[in-house]
């Protein structure tokens, strides 16, 4: 073998390793998208999120027309309680096991948010117990 | 817990939520619905304590056992006359507690996966802070709400010279200072945000008028609702996007149903500067002088009342005051008894918050079916024999009707008038909150009863019984 066919191969070699390496990272890049259309549909996009909420708009519309102006003060303190749902964003704050800032901030948005939930279901329930009919 | 299984559990609680208010179209109906919603609450809670990034659960616990306790206290304790000022402030609390997890989720954006600390992703940046300014504002509004129904701070509305201008100057700065913080998520512009938010919402609830304060209650409600469900976008939590929908909704429509019950529109409410200044009332009581209205005492009522076929109670907020509700009843049955048909009617606007008086009502054992709304009942008041008016005034007020220059023009009105005789319980012939004042005190079939509601009630018991 000559030393122009070692040159010869070796550069086809070389274009060959080349050509493998931009496979490779082709390879990785589609994996990474990959990655990303995972993690998106994991958490939601936007609209999805912005459609789920016009329509419980729409939901929330017809339901509270349909209640009795009679117990419009009991509404206010239903709905009231069921606004402190917001306690899963303390929860989530709280959860970690490190302690810092963020966690502090969870445990007062719990505390607070209890204080509605347990409130706001036992006063309406307290004021529905007195709706009594005529006996 | 897969992520399959947590979606469809805060989908099962959203469901729940939903039945809960649908619960509330009959009193039949309303504790089952109040049940569902628990149940609700439950599952949500549980499902975020089941979530793999919550590991620690002392503060947990301690938060839940601490509220807790304190709500069911609070909620055992509350006389219902105090209902309002209850629920503005547990309105407050929902908005700090949206404040407090919008700061949480500033500092520890891990927690909530949507991005690092100085680098949350802009979709949810934009989203936390929406939420955490519609939070501040809930809270500081509601707080101010809070004091002006529990007297800790004048009725009167509080206006001061280009304040309009103040609010829009703030609210433009917190539009800009969202979209600094896209730019550059710094503390500073974080905090400024919070602050402006938290200044914005005592400055818009000043101007506005004490006995307005079931409109400011119902929006506030309204805003609760908007503050979850930017918390619960900033999460991507359907869940909470759901709930803050339905919330936000149901305090919108309350708030448009007291309005109208008024004539008046939201924007003239939030404007503020009305009711509590008896002073802008000078012109229209100069042209009583020579009226005379005439007295009764307890006994006349009684017998008014005992020969009537139909009596109409219209109750006012003078009534909750007086805690006149048990001897209303005494004084029903009494009649009810004797052959007597006995109704009550309720104005929207009566009370200090949306259903206020039927709540009231309740408290002192009426059935409710006995108690009907304006649309229901006003006709029928032309073939009662009395009207019997307890601590009401400006819903009964025909000026409503006859003068459109009156600043309750168009205000619908219980007719009152069209009954036999009207009696009204009263301490004076001072005029209502609206500052004007009612013919109907001077009427030939109108009866004053100067007194206290609940004392004046237990004597027209006793001259019957």
């Amino acid at each position: 073998m000559n030393s122009a066919a070692i040159q010869e191969q070796s550069a086809t070699l070389a274009t060959n390793a080349a050509k493998l390496a931009e496979e490779v990272e082709k390879l990785a890049q589609d994996a990474s998208q990959l990655i990303d259309v995972q993690t998106a549909a994991a958490t939601m996009d936007f609209l999805s999120l912005f459609t789920i909420f016009v329509l419980a708009c729409f939901v929330g519309f017809y339901v509270v027309w349909s209640v009795t102006p009679a117990l419009h003060s009991p509404l206010m303190a239903v709905t009231n309680a069921i606004s402190s749902v917001i306690i899963v964003g303390g929860l989530l704050a709280a959860g970690p096991a490190d302690m810092d800032f963020s966690k502090v901030m969870g445990f007062c948005a719990v505390t607070l948010a209890s204080v509605n939930i347990f409130g706001g279901f036992i006063v309406t329930q307290r004021m529905l117990g007195m709706f009594k009919k005529k006996k | 817990m897969s992520a399959q299984l947590t979606g469809f559990a805060y989908l099962a609680s959203s469901v729940l939520f939903i039945m809960a208010l649908k619960g509330l179209s009959s009193p039949e109906t309303a504790r089952q619905g109040n049940r569902y919603g628990i149940i609700g609450m439950v599952i949500a809670i549980g499902t975020t304590l089941a979530d793999p990034s919550v590991v620690s659960f002392e503060l947990i616990i301690a938060g839940l056992v601490i509220g807790g306790a304190a709500g069911t206290i609070i909620a055992k304790k509350i006389e219902m006359t105090a209902l309002p000022q209850l629920v503005a402030a547990f309105h407050s609390l929902v908005g700090l507690a949206a404040v407090f997890v919008g700061i949480g989720a500033f500092y520890n954006p891990e927690a909530y996966g949507i991005g690092t600390f100085g680098a949350i992703n802009t979709g949810s940046i934009i989203e936390l802070s929406l939420g955490l300014a519609i939070g501040a504002i809930t809270f500081s509004g509601s707080i101010i709400a809070f004091a002006k129904l529990q007297g800790l701070m004048s009725g009167n509305p509080i206006t001061f010279k280009f304040q309009h201008m103040l609010n829009a100057i703030i609210a433009a700065c917190i539009v800009m200072l969202v979209i600094t913080l896209v730019g550059g998520q710094t503390e500073g512009v974080f905090w400024s945000l919070a602050i402006l938010s938290f200044a914005i919402g005592f400055l818009i609830i000043v101007p506005i008028g004490g006995a307005d304060m079931p409109v400011v209650v119902s929006m506030l409600n309204s805003y609760s609702g908007w503050a979850a469900a930017g918390i619960g976008f900033t999460l991507s939590n359907p869940a909470l996007i759901i709930t803050g929908a339905l919330v936000g909704s149901s305090g919108a429509i309350l708030s448009y149903i007291m309005c109208k019950g008024m004539n008046r529109s939201i924007v003239n409410v939030l404007l503020g500067g009305f009711g509590g200044d008896t002073a802008a009332a000078g012109g229209a009581s100069a042209d009583t002088g020579d009226k005379n209205a005439k007295a009764g005492a307890a006994a006349d009522a009684a017998f008014l009342m005992q020969n009537a076929s139909k009596v109409i109670i219209v109750p006012g907020y003078g009534m909750a005051v007086a805690q006149a509700q048990h001897a209303l009843r005494e004084m029903c049955d009494i009649l009810k008894a004797e052959g007597v048909e006995v109704a009550y009617a309720i104005h929207p606007v009566a009370g200090r918050m949306p259903g206020h008086m039927n709540v009231l009502l309740a408290e002192g054992n009426v059935p409710y079916d006995e108690v009907f709304e304006l649309e229901e009942i006003n006709h029928e008041f032309a073939t009662a024999d009395v009207a019997y008016v307890i601590g009401a005034n400006d819903t009964t007020n025909p000026v409503a009707k006859t003068d459109p220059s009156s600043p309750i023009a168009g205000m619908p009105i219980l007719d009152v008038e069209k009954a036999g005789t009207v009696l009204f319980v009263k301490r004076s012939l001072s005029p209502g909150y609206a500052g004007v004042d009612n013919p109907l005190f001077y009427s030939d079939n109108t009866l004053m009863l100067y007194g206290d509601a609940k004392k004046m009630t237990e004597e027209i018991v006793q001259a019957l019984g």
